[in-house]
Formats: structure tokens, C-alpha cells, sequence
């Protein structure tokens, strides 16, 4: 997968495809209100499913992260972390359980740092709604329905200054 | 600012006394005899602040975490429930929880645990249904805005924790564990343990760049150390255990020695690794982890001069509400 590997190192075009996409998303955001979730995401996954598979190898958790850690699918981990990598990386950068693999928080911490997004490496991601998984992703954030921290928690909280300006915006 | 809290955890009072602490790691049996537990418990009792209890260690079944730590607690001596991501999902997670609090078990540790496919059970489905971020903050969200996960109301009373997470310097990528280190204190950790010590150097990198984002402020550090028991002990931590870092420096220590010998070299090189670490800044105690060989631990803790441990004093009501000032000068 030489051609993927080279479009997530140089994740640039990816990262105006995803403006775009969040462009586009915002403005259909009236007639996705009107179909629903899931009639939507009959139509819409299909189509996310074709271009993510073989782009990100991505698992369809409908609610994609891709632009929060450096346009490489956090699913694929074995152990499917959103918040970076686990203790259990190799010393040559490689995967505990597929020592043949770079560790996907590897790749991603690289290739977040050639994206507008670097500062997101501090978000704290929250735990992944199940509920979603299946659902079309460009549906669930057009309708701001992924992402949602659960519990009291109003906002999502960063780790460094970033979290003072985003408490700031929220206040 | 230290973290403010009211657990009334021996282990606590202890770091916001400012007093060196030491852990110590106890493993859980595998089967149902608990004769293990009562030998490690008298070695052990008296020889740390709090006694870790591993969760499934090394994704192989053991006794449940949490029953040992009962064990402990009837024993008087205070645990440190270890809780991993992956066995449970935030169901069981939340109900272990409940279930320490109810016991009067305050310090807990989250880990994402070693995965099942190097473990005695390849075949099962490995859960992390959070990460050890996500279980850190719903610790916090639990005590602090007493909320399940859901956001419902916790019935009665908000449990009490003492919250721990761990750091691994010697994973790649080197440049983000500080930083994922603030990520776990933005989540509410308290205290924090790391892997086992071996590449000295490389902790003092790490725990500089962790002094610079003043991390070591926010939360105490406990540097983990251990005695390595053979040569052959120490070719297997190099070479088949993923996140650790021994260099070959420590392999040349043991080489060409007796068994017999071997193990006291082992126990030497672990007392000058920690004499080398608690004089870094910003390390706030010692975590000892001898997997396997409790009996080393009251010779090495000995040896640090951190024999006998002191008691915290319990929490009065005049440092009470000097708390509860300090916590009001936060808001």
C-alpha cells in the first residue's frame, strides 16, 4: 500500500479534503436534519466507506477523528486508542502486537505536524459511542452528534494552554 | 498547585506531606489459593505506603484485582487497585469502582493493559471500550461531580479515589510522553507511576522536559524501579518485553556470574538505579516492582534508608478546612 502510505505522509491535500468535506457537510446540514441519522447514513456510507477503506483502512466507528490525529485511522490500533500510544511500543517504532506494523500513534504524532490540526494532539478524545459504529461519520458530525463527552463534562478539555483558550471560548 | 483532595488514603496524605513514598507491586495468584497473598503480605507489611495490586498482569488470568486488594486491606495494609481497559467495559469499570469504594479502597491506578495477543488467551475479545485517559476522567467525574458515565446521578454518595496513571519514558515517541503525561493530569490523574527504570539517562530527559511544562506540580511521580533476578531474566526484559529499556550495560552486570551471585548483583544494580532517580527533579517516590520475588523488596527499601515507613498523619479537622480553602482559592 505504497500510494496510501505516501498520501498519509504527506497528509496536506488530505487536509483541504477534509475542510471541504466539512464545508459541504455544513451546508447539508438542513437536509440531513430532515432525513434523520440514519436514513442518511444509508445514503452516505456507502460512499465514506469507498473513499476511507482504502484510504485510512477505516473501520466505520461514525465518528471520525481522522483531522484531530494526523489523518491516520486511530480504530486501526489493536488496542483502538484516541488518545496516543500505549506503553507497549517497540523500540524501532513498531506495534506490541504486529511487530511488523508501525504503531499507528507513531505515524500519526509524524504526520500531525505537517497538518494545520498539530495543536489537537493535546485533545483529550472522548470514549467512543457504539451506538454510532455503522453509522456514516460525515452524518453524525454534520448533525454534532459524535464527539459529545459524556457524563457532566460540557466541552472537551485540552491538555496545555490550548484548554485555557477553549474554556475561554466555551465560557 | 498540588492536586487537592480529601481521600482519606494513607498513600495521599503521604505525597501532600511532601514525604518521599514508596510502592510496592504484589501480584495476585493464579488459582484459587490465596497462600501466596499471606506470604507476600508478611514480607511485605510495613515495607511501603501502599501496595499496588496488579489487574490480569501480563493479559494472563489471575485472581481479581480487586479481591486481593480486600485481602490487603483485612491484612491492614493499603492497596492500590490497578484497573486495565482490557478486560471490561465501562460497565464492569464503574461497578469495580463502586464495589472499592465501597470496601474503603481510595487509590486506584488506570491502565490500557498489555494486549491479550501476548497473553494465555489469544482467542478473547480484548475490550478497551475506553482508553486509560477515558477511565481516568470518568474516576474523576465519578468523585468529583458524583456522575456516572451516563451523566446520571451516583445514588447516595460520590465514591472517594485517589487517582493514578502510568507513563512509559521509554516507549517511542519520545518527544510525546511528557506530553501525554499532561494529557493524563488534564484528565484528573494525582499520582503517577512509571515503567520500570533501567535507562537512566533517558528518564532524566524525560523527567526535565516534565519539570519544564511544570507537570511535576500538578501531580506526584513515582519513579518505578525493580532488582532484574537473573541473566536470564534480564535477556528475556530485553529482548521479548515490548516497552521496556535495558540496556546492554545491565545485561554485562549479571553476565559470567553465579546464579547465587547474580541475584545479589541484580538487587545492587536495583538500589543504585533508585539512589541515581530520587534525586531527580520532581520525583515524589519510588515504585518497586520485583515480579516474582517479594522477598527482594525489604532488602532494597532497607538499603534507601526508607525503613521504617512513617505514618501520614490522619487528616484533623484544622487541615480539613485549611483544604477546603485551598480548594476554594482554586475556584
Amino acid at each position: 500500500m505504497a500510494w496510501r502510505n505516501y498520501l498519509q505522509d504527506h497528509p496536506g491535500p488530505l487536509g483541504w479534503a477534509w475542510e471541504a468535506t466539512a464545508w459541504v457537510l455544513r451546508r447539508a446540514r438542513p437536509w440531513l436534519e430532515r432525513v434523520g441519522l440514519e436514513r442518511a447514513s444509508r445514503w452516505l456510507l456507502p460512499v465514506e466507506t469507498a473513499l476511507k477503506k482504502p484510504l485510512f483502512d477505516c473501520q466505520a466507528c461514525g465518528q471520525c477523528v481522522l483531522h484531530y490525529t494526523g489523518m491516520t485511522c486511530p480504530m486501526t490500533c489493536p488496542k483502538q486508542l484516541r488518545n496516543g500510544p500505549c506503553g507497549g511500543v517497540r523500540a524501532n517504532g513498531h506495534c506490541e502486537v504486529y511487530p511488523e506494523r508501525p504503531c499507528v500513534w507513531v505515524q500519526a504524532l509524524t504526520r500531525i505536524e505537517r497538518t494545520p490540526y498539530a495543536a489537537e494532539k493535546h485533545r483529550l478524545n472522548p470514549p467512543v459511542d457504539w451506538r454510532l459504529e455503522g453509522m456514516a461519520s460525515w452524518a453524525t458530525h454534520a448533525l454534532e452528534r459524535d464527539q459529545i463527552p459524556t457524563g457532566s463534562e460540557t466541552l472537551v478539555r485540552y491538555a496545555t494552554e490550548r484548554w485555557e483558550e477553549v474554556a475561554n471560548e466555551a465560557r | 498547585m498540588k492536586p487537592v483532595d480529601r481521600s482519606d488514603s494513607n498513600f495521599s496524605r503521604m505525597l501532600r506531606a511532601g514525604r518521599f513514598a514508596v510502592t510496592v507491586e504484589v501480584g495476585p495468584p493464579a488459582g484459587p489459593t490465596t497462600e501466596s497473598i499471606t506470604r507476600q503480605i508478611g514480607i511485605l507489611r510495613g515495607y511501603a505506603d501502599a501496595y499496588n495490586v496488579t489487574d490480569n498482569q501480563a493479559a494472563t488470568v489471575h485472581m481479581s484485582s480487586l479481591a486481593t486488594c480486600i485481602m490487603l486491606k483485612q491484612a491492614g495494609m493499603e492497596p492500590v487497585l490497578q484497573l486495565t481497559c482490557r478486560d471490561r467495559n465501562r460497565l464492569a469499570l464503574q461497578s469495580d469502582l463502586v464495589g472499592a469504594a465501597g470496601h474503603g479502597i481510595a487509590n486506584i491506578l488506570a491502565l490500557s493493559g498489555d494486549h491479550i495477543a501476548g497473553g494465555d488467551h489469544p482467542q478473547a475479545k480484548p475490550v478497551y471500550d475506553l482508553d486509560s485517559i477515558n477511565l481516568v476522567r470518568m474516576a474523576r467525574m465519578m468523585r468529583d461531580d458524583g456522575v456516572f458515565e451516563n451523566g446520571k446521578p451516583i445514588p447516595k454518595a460520590a465514591p472517594d479515589f485517589f487517582i493514578g496513571a502510568v507513563a512509559n519514558p521509554f516507549a517511542p515517541p519520545y518527544d510525546f510522553r511528557p506530553l501525554r503525561l499532561a494529557k493524563k493530569v488534564a484528565a484528573g490523574a494525582q499520582f503517577i507511576q512509571t515503567q520500570l527504570i533501567f535507562n537512566v539517562p533517558r528518564f532524566r530527559e524525560f523527567m526535565a522536559r516534565v519539570v519544564d511544562l511544570g507537570l511535576h506540580e500538578q501531580v506526584y511521580i513515582l519513579a518505578g524501579v525493580g532488582p532484574v533476578r537473573s541473566l536470564r531474566a534480564a535477556h528475556f526484559m530485553r529482548d521479548q518485553v515490548a516497552g521496556l529499556d535495558v540496556p546492554d550495560w545491565v545485561v554485562a552486570r549479571l553476565e559470567g556470574l553465579p546464579k547465587a551471585e547474580q541475584q545479589r548483583a541484580g538487587l545492587e544494580l536495583c538500589i543504585e538505579i533508585a539512589q541515581q532517580v530520587r534525586e531527580i527533579e520532581g520525583v515524589a517516590g519510588l515504585h518497586i516492582m520485583a515480579v516474582g520475588w517479594p522477598s527482594a523488596i525489604p532488602p532494597i527499601v532497607e538499603a534507601l534508608g526508607l525503613h521504617p515507613r512513617p505514618l501520614a498523619e490522619p487528616l484533623d479537622w484544622v487541615s480539613l478546612g485549611a483544604l477546603s480553602l485551598e480548594a476554594m482559592g482554586e475556584r
